[in-house]
């Protein structure tokens, strides 16, 4: 496998010119997600989604400032965040782990890319994304997701949004050299008296391994639309099949109980072995079955349920 | 900023202008919550018919037999139906993904159609007059009706591993209720159409199942709510408040009614259809709670952000 590739989003120089989302759209041949204005702020896009593969945010803020050359005014002023968002490129993705087909893989540069000729549109990968990000396109049926430019990383190019942007906000490179030269960027903004930059998804510790595409935000990654603590949906499975495996227990168990005790509302007889209900059902046939083969191998089998249980986790 | 255990923590909480953080399921109505009914009812069914079988009830086991192989077919035509590319259905079996609940369930549900149509087939077959003799059929018939006493009881829990294996929010932190939940409305459902379909004489075993299918449901949605606090908000408000909230009334009271169902022709009615339509109710609530979970930002960011709060 070759290096694990990366993008480090650093908002704090982006200028929401959105160079970014033309160039994913023209390289990637995206269809239009509809010439909508918000009616919020400059964005016209939304959100990321099956044609919106990077995505531009815009967040007008107002806060008081203090004016340096005269101390008693205070002023209101607007500070615009705007950020490229972009599918994270998880190191433990979800989509990629819910994918029944297959079609969702990791490839050489450590990204994970959609195989359009395998989805079968099932639509899973789609709320197990804990950014949001992969969806289904109508009309098409199949679930799209950034590439990460995969067929310009084969030829040896950066991807479009990286070549595309003027302020070098988007960098593509090697993810560990990419999170040194955050880790730089951020230690340098911070002393510089920016407090609040931050970097986001850069840590292999968090709930997604750390992500593939980090940012540097200045405010909380909420603000900008991002969850604060994403969690792979794909960590507790284990103990998921834990608790469905002691449910499907359960309804054989009582399913065996109702059998055994004969049920209520029953005229004549309410157990297995006092009723004429069952004598009188089952006949001699049904009670030679009960000490049948067959039937001690069923039972041997419920019983070996729970060893199969173990062996799904 | 935030107010603890406030019943409208909102108030605090930052987002992208109201947006949702994650994406809503892109799963219609009425396909998949239908197949989760139909799904639960076959697995459940399966039970009934593998027991009846044991214990010599072969009205019961008939009816049992013939619904897990219906429910189980339609519930899969469903599911291929639901696919933004339907003639690609047969990638579901491409590779085995014990990480995709949704691979897992598809050999599940490939076993349990296959497995549950054979049973019901051979069974059928005895009223054929020529089938008198074939012994082998018959023995063919139980080997796979024994096989679905594993497959059935799966099928009726995966769906909940299914769906709690998201990132929505009132999915996945009801993971530990939602298969007992399911289970429940699954006991219920199959224990109804099995009491619908057989004599009342015969039909006592799938009215006990059907009455602690909706003990366990009414017990395991009481315990989910209780204990999801904020996040479980969703299936008590709004479209999936009330259907669950029907579901909850209907699965009592059908449940209730099973208990003295065999008394009568019209009370098993009244109480078979009552606990079908629960059973729906529930399914389709547990999708609509689902949406609106993902479709309102707090209930992804106040968690989390309580969380990296808490954190040291």
């Amino acid at each position: 496998m070759a290096e694990r590739m990366g993008f480090f989003t650093d908002t704090s120089v982006c200028i929401g010119c959105k160079a970014c989302e033309v160039a994913c759209k023209e390289w990637n041949q995206l269809p239009d997600d509809g010439f909508v204005f918000e009616a919020t702020s400059y964005d016209n896009t939304g959100m990321l989604g099956a044609s919106t593969w990077r995505h531009v945010a815009f967040i007008e803020q107002s806060r008081p400032v203090q004016v340096p050359s005269d101390p008693e005014a205070e002023d209101s002023v607007d500070r615009w965040l705007m950020s490229s968002d972009v599918c994270k490129h998880c190191t433990h993705a979800a989509c990629l782990d819910v994918c029944p087909t297959g079609a969702l893989f990791r490839t050489e540069f450590g990204t994970v890319v959609v195989q359009s000729d395998i989805c079968n549109g099932c639509g899973y990968c789609v709320p197990a994304c804990p950014y949001g990000v992969i969806d289904r396109r109508e009309g098409d049926g199949r679930a799209w997701k950034c590439t990460m430019c995969y067929d310009r990383q084969l030829g040896g190019l950066e991807p479009a949004c990286a070549k595309a942007c003027p302020t070098d906000s988007i960098q593509f490179g090697p993810l560990d050299e990419l999170r040194e030269r955050a880790e730089e960027r951020v230690a340098r903004l911070r002393a510089d008296g920016h407090e609040e930059a931050r970097l986001y998804g850069e840590s292999p510790s968090d709930g997604v391994g750390g992500a593939g595409a980090f940012f540097l935000l200045l405010d909380e990654p909420e603000v900008y639309g991002l969850p604060p603590d994403p969690v792979a949906t794909t960590r507790d499975l284990p103990a998921m099949w834990r608790w469905a495996g002691a449910a499907a227990l359960s309804v054989a168990g009582a399913v065996a109980l109702a059998f055994l005790n004969g049920g209520p509302g029953l005229k004549s007889g309410t157990s297995l072995n006092g009723g004429t209900f069952l004598t009188g059902g089952a006949g001699p046939k049904g009670r030679a079955f009960l000490k049948s083969r067959a039937f001690l191998k069923g039972r041997a089998l419920l019983k070996g349920r729970a060893l199969l249980k173990g062996g799904t986790r | 900023m935030r107010t603890e255990g406030a019943v409208v923590p909102e108030a605090g909480f930052r987002s992208y202008y109201g947006r949702p953080v994650i994406k809503p399921p892109v799963w219609h109505e009425p396909h998949m919550p239908t197949y989760l009914y139909l799904g639960g009812m076959s697995g459940v069914s399966s039970s009934m018919a593998v027991m009846a079988r044991l214990t010599g009830n072969p009205r019961l086991a008939r009816s049992a037999r013939l619904a897990a192989a219906v429910g189980a077919s339609a519930g899969a035509a469903l599911l291929a139906a639901e696919l933004g590319r339907p003639e690609r259905f047969l990638n579901m079996l491409r590779v085995f993904k014990p990480t995709s609940p949704m691979s897992v369930g598809s050999w599940i549900l490939a076993a349990q159609s296959g497995l549950s149509a054979a049973a019901a087939s051979a069974d059928l077959a005895e009223l054929l007059p020529a089938a008198k003799d074939m012994a082998l059929l018959a023995t063919a018939g139980d080997a796979a009706l024994l096989a679905t006493g594993l497959t059935g009881p799966l099928t009726a829990t995966y769906t909940a591993v299914l769906i709690a294996d998201t990132a929505v929010p009132a999915w996945h932190e009801a993971y530990r209720e939602l298969p007992f939940l399911f289970a429940g409305s699954a006991m219920a459902a199959a224990g109804a159409v099995a009491m619908l379909a057989t004599p009342r004489a015969q039909a006592g075993p799938a009215r006990a199942v059907a009455a602690l299918g909706a003990a366990l449901e009414t017990a395991a949605g009481t315990v989910m709510e209780r204990r999801l606090g904020m996040v479980g908000r969703p299936y008590r408000e709004g479209r999936a408040g009330r259907l669950m909230g029907t579901a909850r009334l209907l699965t009592a009271g059908g449940g209730l009614l099973a208990a003295v169902a065999g008394r009568s022709r019209v009370l098993t009615a009244l109480s078979g259809l009552a606990l079908t339509a629960g059973s729906l109710c529930t399914r389709f609530g547990v999708l609509e709670a689902g949406r609106a979970s993902a479709a309102d930002p707090a209930y992804t960011i106040v968690p989390q952000r309580e969380r990296l709060d808490a954190a040291p």
